[in-house]
């Protein structure tokens, strides 16, 4: 079992746009992801699921995934929340304007 | 006027012609589309084949995914379109459509939700049941998160009619959205139901309502035919195409293409026809009735019009912790009148009844009966001084002839003390509004100190018949064809006869092509409306002699 222990780093936390675009991208994977908050562990790829976390910025997640190609699939999720994707949606949308 | 009825199973045969209340004039065809209510669950099924339920239920979520990305990239396509136009919030707001669409199709095809109520149906609950149960688990789970995941619950509630509604083979609940367009069809419209119609109505048919409700307030400032308390329309089936007159309130079901094509272009040639009539209002006789509009701001000014009758001030105040100031208060103000002949300008019309933050006034038992319009004053005397020193600047400086008036006047002495105040800054004309019967019993008196009146008809049949003005279930009483408020208003066109001054109408009933001649027969001397609604009136008047409008004023008030 690959598992990898990230910090949430968007300034929402796991809520609105930051959580929609790491569902996606897990979806996208193929690769069966879980996020745990404690007690609770949840498919990555589960909108509702993520979302009821209710992790905010700066909580502790941890991301768990078997099988092959479950390594690069965890860096892949781990760089995503590492990022403010809060500012990372601002920076894009500066562009767009 | 008719009560709004309940479906009567009695009602006419829904595949020959239905009537309604034509209140917004204008011809529309297209396939009609109802705005259902949220399902409503039968009873428990007994389940014989759980694997099929399950099947339906994953095809119920499916659908509904499908729906909501398909709305998103209509939305999306939208945003794309608006740019280039000067529009930026349009393409913003269906730029952020797009986005919570997209975000409501990722929740109905949540894994997690479909093993969750595909595990219900197996263990032989109804596919309506299991998702209704499923939807309710996750929103209990969101809303006891508290915050913004709670504000979300409201979508899974959402969501869970839409897709309880597919798997009953049910309508959709809420505006639909078929992406191409449609004559909407609901047993009523909410203010929230009219405020997100999108540009692809083609008409608004609805079973009850009245030529007051909210639904024809709407379509009249969008000039979209509209039809009201039309029996029987809920049980035209969806797609069926009908033709919508909101002039007659007739309501032609079953349409051919061709017939729809015809109908559509009837109209483009009306409006067409309208557009092209111009020049000043007058009766078929040549009786002048001055057709002014009601604005509030450059925006709204449309050339083809003799005046602005209303000049809302409020928008310079909206949001504000602070009161705008002289200087922006005169750039605004000279904005308009650089642009116009003569205008009317209203004070500042808010109060607890229309809060504005920077008045900071106490919340009040009852603000319709409270600290409202010129009685501010009372509390606040700075903010009108502002106010008449920007527009007597703004006035000077462009040279146009400003009239001001002050809303909610109700006394002769407050009526003097306004006009004092006016006329000590040099300003042209000064008015009053008649929104309350005290004024309206006193308007003679009244015309002693101003230079003219101007009846507000909705605040003045709220009062004269202590009905709130936003009840939607007193609307009979807010009916500007109630002979006690067109009484008023006689009284305050004699008062203007005799005295020889200007004494107009702005309000619903100015903008109504049905009402007007009336209120042209009892003596005022100017409409002002929304700009939408001048080309009707004015080729509704020019049909009829001012003895034909006076002949309706004495049915009226009979």
């Amino acid at each position: 079992m690959a598992q990898r222990t990230v910090v949430v780093a968007s300034a929402s936390g796991l809520h609105a746009r930051p959580a929609k675009l790491f569902v996606q991208a897990a979806a996208r994977l193929g690769v069966p992801v879980t996020v745990r908050l404690g007690e609770k562990t949840v498919p990555a790829k589960s909108m509702l699921g993520v979302l009821s976390l209710g992790a905010v910025h700066g909580t502790e997640v941890t991301l768990e995934a078997d099988g092959p190609g479950a390594e690069e699939a965890l860096d892949s999720l781990v760089a995503l929340l590492a990022r403010d994707l809060d500012s990372d949606l601002d920076t894009e949308e500066a562009l767009d304007a | 006027m008719p009560e709004p009825s309940a479906p009567d199973p009695s009602a006419p045969d829904p595949s020959g012609p239905l009537t309604g209340l034509g209140v917004s004039r204008g011809r529309a065809a297209g396939p009609l589309i109802r705005m259902a209510a949220p399902p409503t669950l039968p009873p428990p099924r007994p389940v014989t084949d759980p694997a099929a339920e399950a099947a339906a239920v994953a095809s119920a979520l499916t659908a509904l995914a499908a729906d909501l990305t398909r709305r998103a990239a209509s939305a999306g396509h939208t945003a794309g379109h608006a740019n280039g136009h000067a529009d930026g919030h349009a393409d913003g707001a269906a730029a952020e459509a797009a986005e919570i669409l997209e975000a409501l199709a990722m929740i109905a095809e949540d894994p997690m939700l479909l093993e969750d109520a595909e595990s219900r149906a197996r263990d032989g609950m109804d596919a309506a049941h299991a998702l209704d149960a499923a939807f309710t688990q996750h929103r209990e789970a969101l809303a006891a998160l508290g915050g913004y995941l709670a504000e979300r619950a409201a979508d899974l509630d959402d969501l869970r009619h839409r897709a309880v509604a597919f798997a009953l083979g049910l309508p959709m609940p809420g505006l639909p959205a078929p992406g191409h367009p449609y004559v909407l069809v609901a047993e009523d419209l909410s203010p929230a139901d009219t405020a997100g119609l999108g540009p692809d109505v083609l008409a608004l048919v609805t079973e009850r309502g009245g030529p007051t409700s909210h639904t024809a307030i709407l379509a009249r400032g969008r000039g979209l035919p509209a039809v009201v308390a039309c029996a029987g329309i809920m049980d035209v089936p969806d797609g069926t195409v009908v033709g919508v007159d909101g002039g007659t309130g007739e309501v032609a079901v079953g349409l051919t293409e061709e017939q729809a094509a015809e109908v559509q272009e009837g109209d483009r040639a009306e409006r067409a026809r309208l557009a092209a009539g111009s020049g000043p209002g007058r009766t078929k006789d040549g009786h002048p009735v001055k057709l002014l509009l009601n604005i509030g701001s450059a925006q709204d000014l449309r050339p083809d019009a003799e005046g602005v009758g209303l000049f809302r001030t409020e928008f310079l105040f909206l949001d504000r912790t602070t009161a705008p100031s002289f200087e922006e208060q005169v750039a605004a103000y000279a904005e308009v009148f650089a642009q116009t002949e003569s205008v009317i300008v209203r004070t500042l019309d808010a109060g607890t009844d229309k809060p504005l933050p920077f008045l900071g006034l106490p919340a009040e038992p009852n603000p319709a009966l409270g600290v409202r319009g010129l009685r501010v004053d009372r509390l606040l005397p700075d903010v009108l001084d502002t106010q008449l020193d920007a527009i007597a600047e703004a006035a000077r400086k462009t040279g146009a002839e400003a009239w001001v008036m002050a809303p909610m006047v109700t006394t002769v002495a407050e009526a003097a003390g306004f006009v004092r105040r006016a006329r000590a800054r040099g300003i042209a004309r000064v008015g009053a509004m008649v929104e309350v019967p005290a004024a309206a019993l006193r308007a003679g008196r009244l015309l002693r100190e101003v230079d003219f009146l101007s009846i507000g008809t909705n605040d003045l049949a709220q009062y004269t018949f202590a009905a709130d003005r936003q009840h939607s279930a007193l609307a009979d009483l807010l009916d500007p064809r109630q002979p006690a408020l067109l009484q008023l208003i006689a009284m305050c066109a004699e008062a203007g006869q005799e005295a020889g001054k200007p004494v107009g109408v702005c309000g619903e009933a100015a903008g109504d092509p049905l009402l007007a001649p009336l209120l042209v027969g009892l003596g005022v001397t100017s409409l002002s409306m929304a700009p939408v609604c001048v080309p009707a009136v004015r080729e509704t008047l020019a049909g009829l002699t001012l003895a034909e409008c006076r002949d309706r004023a004495v049915a009226a008030l009979s």
